[in-house]
């Protein structure tokens, strides 16, 4: 069985339900004799030929326009944003009618579609290539926005999204693209979209996290553990709908939760997570919820952005700090 | 200094204000008498709809309401242009080319009667729903055309829009990419003159809107727009070309809103009343009926029997619309996503148990 890097394994994905499903196709700028800008779709071209891959205009309206009208005519268009900065063109497309045909329709149309993205900062990306702007899209009725930490994870809930018959945001964590292999059966076994992975059993404190922050939180679990304090550490990867019950169970276990992620702090998704165990957890918790976060700024150019975005440091110190406080 | 390329807008006009016939070629459909009468019977019921929904929100029996008036020769011959099989995607007060497909005008008092069952219309199912986000259905219609190339059905997508919604990136957008990919589509831009407050005159410097098409590598026409014959002949002309392979088309619609631009709206306070009686001059149900009795095709008598039938057929719409009852309180959660989450399954629970005084 290949080993395979995550950017492998979205493409593995895409193929798989590309063969077995003859309503799924590819749409966006370069998919197809470039492969995608990483390659995302590299060899989907030759596979599978004009009808299934297809290069539009240089506009991300377009794509997301064209994506609602396909899904809703029974394609399964699976649309790329060649960056997460650049998807803010396709917003009235995605808001008011992907999210939304079922709903407007009472079940007539609906839009079963993939908007993916490359994701996140931490490449040494020009301006606009490296934000964190899941909480947008979690905001939004009618959406499901999932985040891959790992080749397996990002086959199996591709298949997934694809598979959905309502529209998933699906982000890539670009960072971690390339980052380490690991093997992934192409067996089309799809993963649950409405489940968080503890990816690290602990007892202490619970570290929530998403994308490519799973790495550094990992990290930071590990050198906790040095220290002599175990830490959990969850992969949401599927940020809506939230499974907040296996947060939940593992915060009522170490009463701690420290939530890392790379987006500005206010109203960034932590900030939900916050407010649930707020609600549902309080009696659980001994100590204040902490969040890692970006800044409140707009994500700096490479020469900073390193300083912006979480690290292992900034998890184990705000770790500390809860179990300090209780 | 050499021309690489050339082009021109025509316009295209069958009959005059007075139900003229101004050309010698007139389209096999409109030598179908029996037809046009049809035609022109349904642009009477529009009209009659038109101003008993208006009445309807007046007297606070219905919300917000866009209203038709003055368009029913563009809207109409869309509708009876099309084939089943064809998907249409409007905007918001294209009703005469709905009702041609099977919408009733109980459907569109529910939708701006504040039910979204309205739009769960009786028309084809493959058809859009009533889009307020402006040209946006431009792409849905794009994205249609698309499926149906890929599939090589024998299908066009047709999609309207305003003056003002041509100024719109979806717009640009959809005829840009049915002319990149040369897709089966239609657009029809009605062209009002009025974009609630804003002149056409302020959307753009171009002559007409119809050349945006050209850009686009489209075929485009200038058609009156208060011409039934006109307006048919052209899209007939384009849906043909489309559904063959040969492309897309551009059509512009010159037209007028005789109307407010919605009831919200006062247009009082923008365009001068000249203007507006000027317009009355041109509206098309005049002219379509001077033109079938001419022909001795339609009669004063046949005019006010089937006045008085469509009133009573718009008021057994009008019934049922205001004898359905509202839709329970969970149906605002069920139609987000296929399966309901978890999460927002204990949300309808607790909207439920609000309704029962939980």
């Amino acid at each position: 069985m290949a080993q395979i890097t995550l950017i492998e394994a979205v493409t593995q994905a895409l193929a798989w339900e590309m063969k077995h499903d003859s309503s799924v196709l590819v749409l966006g700028e370069d998919v197809g004799v470039n492969g995608g800008v990483f390659r995302a779709t590299q060899g989907l071209l030759q596979q599978f030929g004009e009808g299934r891959v297809l290069d539009t205009p240089l506009d991300e309206t377009t794509i997301a326009g064209l994506t609602v009208g396909l899904a809703a005519q029974g394609m399964k268009p699976v649309a790329e944003a060649q960056f997460e900065g650049f998807i803010y063109a396709m917003l009235e497309q995605i808001i008011c009618h992907a999210a939304r045909l079922r709903n407007r329709t009472r079940g007539r149309m609906s839009v079963p579609a993939v908007f993916r993205a490359p994701w996140g900062g931490g490449i040494r990306a020009p301006e606009h290539h490296s934000e964190a702007n899941e909480a947008l899209f979690t905001n939004v009725p009618g959406l499901r926005v999932v985040l891959p930490s790992s080749p397996a994870r990002a086959y199996g809930l591709l298949l997934a999204a694809i598979r959905d018959p309502d529209p998933v945001i699906f982000f890539e964590p670009k960072r971690i693209y390339r980052q380490y292999k690991e093997e992934v059966p192409d067996d089309g076994e799809a993963l649950p979209l409405d489940v968080c992975f503890v990816l690290r059993d602990g007892t202490d404190v619970t570290l929530v996290t998403w994308g490519a922050q799973v790495k550094e939180t990992l990290e930071a679990a590990e050198a906790l553990a040095a220290d002599g304090i175990s830490a959990e550490v969850i992969d949401v990867a599927t940020l809506k709908p939230l499974d907040f019950d296996t947060i939940a169970e593992s915060v009522a276990k170490t009463g701690r939760c420290v939530i890392v992620h790379e987006a500005p702090r206010t109203a960034g998704f932590g900030a939900e997570i916050a407010a649930r165990l707020a609600e549902h957890s309080m009696y659980d918790l001994l100590a204040p919820v902490e969040r890692v976060t970006g800044y409140d700024t707009h994500i700096p150019l490479f020469r900073l952005e390193m300083k912006y975005l979480p690290g292992v440091d900034k998890i184990v110190a705000a770790a500390k700090r809860t179990l300090a406080a209780g | 200094m050499s021309v690489v390329a050339t082009f021109e807008i025509e316009y295209l006009q069958y009959l005059d204000t007075e139900g003229r016939l101004i050309r010698e070629d007139l389209p096999a459909f409109a030598r179908d008498i029996r037809q046009l009468v049809d035609i022109y019977k349904l642009m009477t019921y529009l009209r009659v709809f038109d101003g008993k929904a208006v009445a309807l929100q007046r007297t606070g029996k219905l919300g917000t309401y866009a209203s038709c008036l003055g368009h029913e020769a563009a809207h109409v011959a869309i509708g009876s242009a099309m084939q089943e099989d064809d998907s249409l995607a409007v905007s918001y007060r294209e009703y005469g080319a709905q009702f041609f497909r099977g919408v009733r005008a109980r459907d569109v008092l529910m939708y701006w009667g504040g039910d979204e069952r309205g739009s769960d219309f009786a028309g084809p199912a493959h058809d859009f729903p009533w889009c307020v986000p402006i040209a946006t259905q431009c792409l849905h219609a794009a994205g249609s055309a698309l499926a149906f190339k890929l599939r090589k059905e024998p299908r066009v997508a047709v999609c309207t829009v305003g003056d003002g919604g041509s100024s719109k990136a979806d717009f640009n957008s959809a005829i840009n990419v049915a002319g990149a990919m040369q897709l089966p589509l239609v657009a029809v831009i009605v062209n009002n003159q009025w974009a609630i407050s804003v002149p056409r005159s302020a959307q753009t410097g171009a002559k007409t809107l119809a050349q945006k098409g050209i850009a686009a590598g489209l075929d485009c026409i200038q058609v009156d727009g208060n011409d039934l014959i006109a307006m048919r002949a052209a899209l007939d002309h384009a849906i043909k070309r489309a559904r063959h392979g040969h492309g897309g088309t551009v059509i512009e619609a010159v037209t007028y809103r005789l109307s407010d631009h919605t009831t919200a709206d006062d247009a009082r306070r923008y365009r001068p009343d000249a203007e507006v009686k000027e317009a009355w001059e041109r509206e098309p149900l005049k002219r379509i009926r001077a033109y079938l009795s001419s022909l001795n095709a339609w009669s004063d008598e046949e005019e006010a029997a089937w006045k008085a039938q469509c009133g009573d057929l718009v008021d057994a719409e009008v019934n049922a619309y205001l004898e359905t009852k509202s839709q329970p309180v969970e149906a605002m959660f069920d139609y987000t996503y296929a399966e309901l989450p978890p999460d927002l399954a204990a949300q309808r629970a607790e909207a439920i148990a609000r309704e029962h005084g939980g």
